[in-house]
C-alpha cells in the first residue's frame, strides 16, 4: 500500500514511519506527480519479487514440487502424459480400433432418428432377446419414443409376469403391463452361462455407455464376424470377429441379410439391421439424449449471453476508476520555519 | 437517445412495482419466447427424425 504512493506523499508522516522516508530526494518532493490509477509502480516491491525469485529457498522447495508430482502422477497412473510410449500389444489384444461411422444422432443438434429406433427395437426383440436382457427398460418407456401406448400395452400384454403374493399368499402369473420392466431371456446369471457355453451375454442396457468405441464399437462388432486369418487358432465354439478383445469371441454372428422383416419396408440388411439395434440399443443407454441436446443448446446460449453481458458492465462500471488521474500538489516547501 | 430513456425510465423505473412487475413479465415472456424459438429450429432441423413426424404412421383411433 505504501508503494503505491509517491514519495512525496509520504514526507510529514516520515518522522514517525522511520528514518528511511526522511531521506526522499528534494526534486521529488517538489515536482508533482501524475499518474495512472491502475499502473503499478513502486521499486520496493519489484526487488522483493526479485529476490524472492532467486532465493535458493524458492529454488529447492519448486524442484520438490515438481519432483513430487512426477512421482505422485506416476505412481498413480503409471505413466507421464504426453510422452510417446511403444506397446508390444497388437490389434489382436486390445480389439480392433473401430471407424467412426456417420450416426444420424451423432451432431451437436441431432436427435435420434426415431424410425432407426423402433426399427432397432423389433431386431432387438426378435433376435437379441433370446440371449440378452434389457433390464433398465420398461415398456412405459417407448411410448412416445418408438410406439404408441397402445402398442405398448399391447405388448406388454403378451408377456406372462409373476406377481403377488394374493390373499392365499400365493403367488400367481397376469399379463403385463406398461410399468413392467422387459423379460430376460434366463432365469438368472447361471442360466445364462450354461445357455452360451460358459459365456455371460451382458445385459444390453447401457452396453454403449460401457464400450469403448461405443455405437461405432457395437456396430463394427455385429457386422466384423469373418474368417480367422491362417494360423489363429480357435476353440471350439468360440468365433473370429477382429473387433473384439481377444478375437474370439463366444457370440456367432447373428445378423444375416433378411433376418428380420421391416413393417416400413427398409430392405433388412446386415449393416440396416446392425445400424438401426444400435442406435435403439443408443436410446437405451441415453433416453434423456434428445432433451439434453435441446437444453444444452438453450444454456450455451443463455449463458454466453450472459458472461458477454457481464463483462460489459463490468468494463462499463471500472471505467471511471481505470481512466481517473490522481494528481497531487505538493504544499509549498516550507523547510525555513 | 435521451427522450427514448426518459420515457422508459417515466414509464417503467419509476414507480418500484412497475419495475418490478415488468421484470417478471418480461422474464415470463422471453421464457416463453426462447423457448419456442428454440424448439422451432429444433424440429425444423431434425425433421422427419423425431416421433411426433412419425407418429401418425402408427396411431390408430383419433383419441390415442
Ligand atoms: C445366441 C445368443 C446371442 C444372441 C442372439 C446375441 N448375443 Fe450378443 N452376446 C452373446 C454372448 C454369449 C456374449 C458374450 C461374449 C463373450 O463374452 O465372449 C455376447 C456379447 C455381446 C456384446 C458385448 C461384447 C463385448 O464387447 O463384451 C454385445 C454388444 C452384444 N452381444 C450385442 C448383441 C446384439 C446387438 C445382438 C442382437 C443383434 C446380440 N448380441 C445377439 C450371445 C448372444
Amino acid at each position: 500500500m505504501l508503494s503505491r504512493l509517491p514519495a512525496g506523499a509520504l514526507r510529514n508522516v516520515g518522522a514517525v514511519v522511520g528514518p528511511r522516508f526522511s531521506c526522499s530526494t528534494s526534486n521529488a518532493r517538489l515536482v508533482s506527480r501524475a499518474r495512472f490509477a491502475s499502473t503499478s509502480s513502486g521499486s520496493s516491491a519489484s526487488s522483493a519479487f526479485e529476490s524472492f525469485i532467486n532465493s535458493r529457498a524458492t529454488l529447492a522447495s519448486v524442484t520438490l514440487f515438481t519432483a513430487g508430482s512426477i512421482a505422485w502422477y506416476t505412481s498413480l497412473y503409471g505413466t507421464l502424459p504426453f510422452i510417446g510410449e511403444v506397446h508390444a500389444n497388437s490389434a489382436a489384444d486390445e480389439g480392433l480400433h473401430p471407424p467412426h461411422y456417420p450416426w444420424s444422432h451423432s451432431g451437436w443438434f441431432d436427435s435420434f432418428d426415431h424410425a432407426s429406433v423402433r426399427r432397432g427395437y423389433q431386431v432387438y426383440r426378435e433376435v437379441c432377446a433370446a440371449c440378452h436382457s434389457l433390464d433398465r427398460i420398461a415398456w412405459r418407456n417407448l411410448v412416445g419414443v418408438s410406439h404408441t401406448v397402445d402398442e405398448a400395452k399391447a405388448m406388454a400384454e403378451e408377456v406372462e409376469y409373476e406377481d403377488g403374493p394374493d390373499d392365499q399368499g400365493e403367488m400367481f402369473q397376469r399379463p403385463g403391463k406398461l410399468s413392467d420392466y422387459m423379460p430376460p431371456p434366463y432365469a438368472n446369471e447361471e442360466a445364462a452361462r450354461a445357455g452360451n457355453g460358459g459365456a455371460l451375454p451382458p445385459d444390453l442396457s447401457l452396453i454403449v455407455k460401457a464400450r469403448h468405441g461405443g455405437p461405432d464399437y457395437i456396430f463394427s462388432l455385429l457386422t466384423g464376424y469373418r474368417d480367422p486369418p491362417a494360423g489363429f487358432e480357435i476353440r471350439e465354439g468360440m468365433n473370429y470377429n477382429p473387433y473384439f478383445p481377444g478375437n474370439a469371441i463366444s457370440m456367432a454372428r447373428v445378423l444375416f441379410d433378411g433376418l428380420v422383416e421391416y413393417a416400413d419396408g427398409t430392405p433388412a440388411t446386415t449393416s440396416q439391421m446392425a445400424k438401426d439395434v444400435v442406435t435403439f440399443l443408443n436410446w437405451a443407454a441415453e433416453p434423456e439424449h434428445d432433451e439434453r441436446k435441446k437444453s444444452g443448446l438453450k444454456a450455451v446460449i443463455l449463458f454466453s449471453a450472459l458472461t458477454a453481458i457481464s463483462l460489459y458492465v463490468k468494463r462499463f462500471k471500472w471505467s471511471v476508476i481505470k481512466s481517473r488521474k490522481i494528481i497531487y500538489n505538493p504544499p509549498a516547501d516550507k523547510s525555513t520555519h | 437517445m435521451g427522450a427514448l430513456a426518459n420515457a422508459f425510465y417515466n414509464s417503467v423505473v419509476k414507480r418500484n412495482s412497475v419495475y418490478v412487475t415488468s421484470i417478471f413479465a418480461g422474464a415470463f415472456a422471453f421464457g416463453v419466447g426462447f423457448d419456442t424459438a428454440i424448439t422451432s429450429f429444433w424440429d425444423s432441423w431434425n425433421k422427419g427424425k423425431q416421433w411426433k413426424d412419425i407418429r401418425d404412421k402408427y396411431v390408430q383411433d383419433a383419441d390415442s
